[in-house]
């Protein structure tokens, strides 16, 4: 799918929202070692792949622009945008790289104070905050096509590492929806242990990219052969697709993904039971369900 | 029907003199017998394979007709038109009635098989729908043939689940009126003969409907003159003389004319019965908007400004009765009158019909009833338009409040619902790993992130581990093309040879259409359902060997491709046949004899 065209800048100008997962819980579980993605692929390790890739992307183009996005689990914020230290002349690579640290530091210690004061259930997944994470992208995103005729070409590359979380499931597709509509790609790279439905189908629905690297400490290379590439160089180069992409819907009771169920006909929310009332909008189903025949039900055995 | 014996000539080829024999035909057949015993040229050949006959025109130098069949014709020459005449006439009887008798054997002509079920009735005008939409539709017409045509489904049941296509076609029929031509009636300009100063004029029924709703006085003359004091020429020649007057433009020979004959009068005056309509109108107009137009202000009336019909802009005076038409009066009429569209949908035959129907439909509203309900109307509105706000007290308009449910509460259920998924599954990670805390977590973080500040970026891939990467990502991407295809628009179904893609396709279309009855006749209550899905299993059963051969016939190329996409279909029909086979299996074990009396 074309991006949005960019008036009088050429084609690859491209302005890069990069959302990075710091999710604790992820990145600490590969503390004992073992399998885990996080033991292959520390967090220390894992930055030392993406901040030369940040800045890979600035090389390629004088006008290309970054923007990092950090997404934690009690909250999201702005760690690193290119464009606010032109004048000083941070060009300097291991500037922008110590900047990039602190702040993410910076953006830990408020994440955890923020989580001190509410008590929440610990599950083993607990999933970072993509869709306020997305939000915050696409709201930049914005401010960026008001800002004048002259733009580049916005995309934003997520790099997931924990699970999808459930409960986020409206406020992602909302997401998502938006981002099609501004023709913003959604890339989705998931270092994390399991492929995520929700980011496959923001790629699939946005014309983006979506990749799960077999090879963690090759990170790098995908991250510069794959979602480097900027919306003009995608119509002529091959790149991966998946295999295919799960459709199925989720029911919005118990988040299971079903084959047949029942659809309110307000506002077309899924359930897999029957019910007597919309969780969603509220609206009372009237109509009682049709009683299986249960009197020939039973079978005789001989 | 008779037979009919000529004496002709056969011709083999029109270059070759003929064969001179005797040519009889009869109802079924035609029989040629030359005269020369010896020859061998005799013909029998039955009607049924003649498909056209061409003859020469009357008058040229032979009489011959042709007779013409698959492969050639027959040429067979008259000695006189009359005769050949008669057996062409002969010929196309018979033709004519054969081709009635049998119809047309093209591919297009949807088979007769269109009766409706016994008991039901359907009109004309809904088989002609069913047979329009089945012309269309090249796949509803397979589709329809392959099913309806084989007594898998009924005529009946083929079209309930389509009942959207035939409502959809009936709204389709309103008719259209066809309005005025917006051409303006003086643009049709007489024809004129430099020789002869003649000038002519011709007026069609089209146009005459079109001058009496433009110009009701021309219409009120027409009623009150024709026939009683001239004839209708009469009355049009003076109507032309006197556009002939208007268009040269020659006042003075107007005025002559004018004083001499007064029915020509009538035509160069202004239109009084226009004026008092525009009169009218303008009493009509909402008195809070704000024209500046005088009560008498009737736009004929104003002289001094507008193109005459020439580009002249002369100024007369206006008391000369004398009408000078401007162009935007005349345009504006014209506009208005199209706009108007046809009162009525007459045969523009008789000039008197036409003339007293416009009058009748004409006379229907009457302008003083309206007048007194719109003025107390207007009334009120201008009470409204003209208050001064700062004086009124402030609106109450009733309105309903907005009603914003809680957002929160949504949320609010979702996560107890998400939490209590979470309890049941977990990351497949179960909690082995699981010894932090918050806390502990974060610190290990927070260490990180110290160890990236303190190691700084130094060889950030190994080469081997970049190779290895690309590798894969080759690997990744080749492979998918072939499943998948080379892009998002091409579909992988045009990888496959065209043959196998439409069988494919065809089959895929029987299916959907087989498994939609097939699940809508359950649950079985009567006998008829369960002979439905008799016929339906037995047809998918069908169309499954039918797959199945496919699948191992094609070629080794495209075989993991077809398998690809034979299987979702196979799968659908398996959990049909399963449907099937489970609910057979609790009739059986109901025992006894089934619903109205049906035994296994």
């Amino acid at each position: 799918m074309a991006s949005a065209p960019s008036k009088l800048y050429s084609d690859d100008v491209s302005l890069v929202v990069v959302l990075l997962d710091a999710n604790p819980f992820f990145w600490a579980a590969g503390a004992g070692g073992g399998n885990h993605p996080a033991a292959t692929l520390p967090f220390s390790k894992f930055l030392d792949h993406v901040i030369p890739f940040l800045n890979s992307l600035l090389l390629m183009n004088q006008l290309n622009q970054v923007v990092l996005i950090a997404t934690g689990i009690n909250t999201c914020g702005y760690i690193y945008d290119s464009g606010n230290g032109g004048p000083e002349g941070s060009d300097n690579v291991s500037e922008i790289s110590s900047e990039i640290l602190l702040r993410l530091e910076e953006f830990v210690c408020k994440d955890r104070k923020i989580g001190k004061g509410t008590e929440r259930a610990m599950g083993g997944s607990v999933s970072s905050l993509l869709s306020g994470s997305l939000s915050l992208a696409l709201c930049y995103v914005q401010k960026v096509f008001r800002s004048g005729a002259i733009h580049p070409q916005p995309r934003i590359l997520c790099l997931q590492a924990s699970p999808d979380g459930p409960e986020q499931y409206v406020a992602v597709m909302n997401a998502i929806f938006s981002a099609q509509r501004s023709m913003v790609p959604i890339d989705s790279c998931v270092v994390g242990v399991q492929h995520s439905a929700f980011l496959q189908q923001a790629s699939y629905i946005t014309g983006g990219i979506y990749l799960k690297p077999p090879q963690l400490d090759g990170l790098f290379q995908y991250l510069a052969a794959v979602f480097a590439t900027d919306l003009q160089s995608r119509n002529f180069l091959q790149l991966p697709k998946p295999a295919g992409v799960d459709f199925r819907a989720s029911c919005f009771c118990h988040k299971k993904t079903i084959d047949m169920g029942y659809v309110c006909s307000v506002c077309l929310s899924i359930f897999c039971q029957h019910q007597r009332k919309c969780s969603t909008c509220g609206s009372e189903f009237n109509q009682a369900p049709r009683e299986p025949n249960s009197a020939s039900d039973t079978i005789r055995k001989a | 029907m008779h037979t009919i014996n000529k004496p002709t000539k056969y011709r083999i080829s029109l270059k070759e003199p003929g064969i001179p024999g005797v040519l009889r035909m009869a109802e079924e057949r035609f029989i040629f017998t030359p005269h020369d015993p010896r020859s061998l040229l005799k013909l029998d050949v039955p009607f049924r394979s003649i498909k056209v006959h061409k003859f020469s025109k009357d008058g040229s130098k032979q009489a011959l007709l042709n007779l013409l069949h698959e492969g050639g014709g027959y040429i067979f020459e008259f000695d006189s038109f009359s005769d050949r005449n008669i057996c062409r006439d002969f010929v196309g009887k018979i033709l004519g009635k054969l081709q009635a008798t049998c119809p047309s054997k093209d591919d297009k002509a949807v088979p007769d098989k269109t009766t409706p079920a016994p008991g039901e009735q359907l009109s004309p005008m809904e088989m002609e729908h069913r047979i329009k939409l089945l012309r269309d539709d090249s796949e509803l017409q397979r589709l329809h043939k392959q099913f309806v045509m084989t007594g898998i489904l009924t005529e009946s049941e083929f079209w309930a689940t389509r009942k959207n296509l035939l409502d959809d076609t009936t709204i389709k029929v309103s008719k259209q009126r066809t309005g005025f031509k917006s051409t303006m009636l003086a643009d049709i300009r007489p024809a004129t003969d430099g020789r002869t100063n003649k000038v002519t004029f011709s007026l069609t029924p089209e146009i005459i409907h079109q001058i009496f709703a433009e110009k009701p006085a021309v219409h009120r003359a027409f009623l009150d003159l024709v026939p009683k004091k001239m004839s209708e020429k009469d009355f049009w020649t003076k109507y032309c003389r006197a556009e002939y007057l208007h268009r040269t433009n020659n006042s003075v020979a107007a005025a002559a004319e004018a004083a001499e004959d007064e029915e020509l009068a009538v035509f160069l005056k202004h239109d009084d019965i226009l004026a008092d309509e525009i009169r009218h109108k303008i009493r009509r107009v909402d008195p809070t908007l704000d024209m500046e137009a005088d009560q008498a202000d009737d736009y004929i009336h104003l002289q001094d400004h507008g193109l005459l019909r020439d580009g002249g802009k002369e100024t007369v005076d206006a008391e000369s009765e004398l009408s000078r038409r401007t162009l935007s009066q005349d345009l504006n009429r014209h506009a208005a009158v199209v706009l108007e569209g046809r009162a009525f949908d007459v045969e523009l035959g008789d000039t008197r019909t036409v003339a007293e129907a416009l009058a009748r439909s004409k006379k229907g509203p009457s302008l003083e009833a309206f007048d007194k309900n719109e003025s107390q109307e207007r009334l009120e509105k201008a009470c409204r338009m003209t208050e001064i706000e700062d004086l009124r007290g402030p609106h109450q308009l009733p309105y309903a409040p907005l009603f914003i449910k809680d957002p929160r509460e949504y949320f609010d259920s979702q996560q107890a619902n998400a939490l209590r998924a979470l309890g049941d599954s977990n990351a497949g990670f179960k909690n082995t790993d699981y010894n932090f805390n918050l806390e502990e977590s974060y610190a290990y973080l927070m260490k990180q992130i110290s160890e990236a500040k303190v190691s700084g970026l130094n060889d950030i891939v190994q080469s081997d581990v970049a190779h290895k990467v690309l590798n894969g990502l080759n690997q990744h991407l080749s492979s998918t093309k072939q499943h998948i295809g080379k892009g998002p628009f091409e579909s992988v179904l045009d990888q496959l040879p065209s043959r196998t893609k439409d069988e494919l396709m065809i089959h895929w279309s029987s299916i959907q259409e087989l498994l939609r009855h097939f699940w809508s006749s359950y649950p079985i209550t009567t006998g008829y359902l369960y002979n439905k899905v008799l016929r339906l299993k037995e047809a998918m059963t069908q169309i499954y060997n039918k797959l199945q051969e496919i699948k191992e016939s094609v070629q080794s190329d495209y075989r993991h491709l077809v398998s690809l996409l034979v299987h979702p279909m196979l799968q659908a029909l398996d959990a049909a046949f399963a449907h099937y086979d489970s609910e057979q299996q609790k009739r059986t074990a109901k025992g006894g004899p089934m619903p109205n009396g049906f035994f296994k």
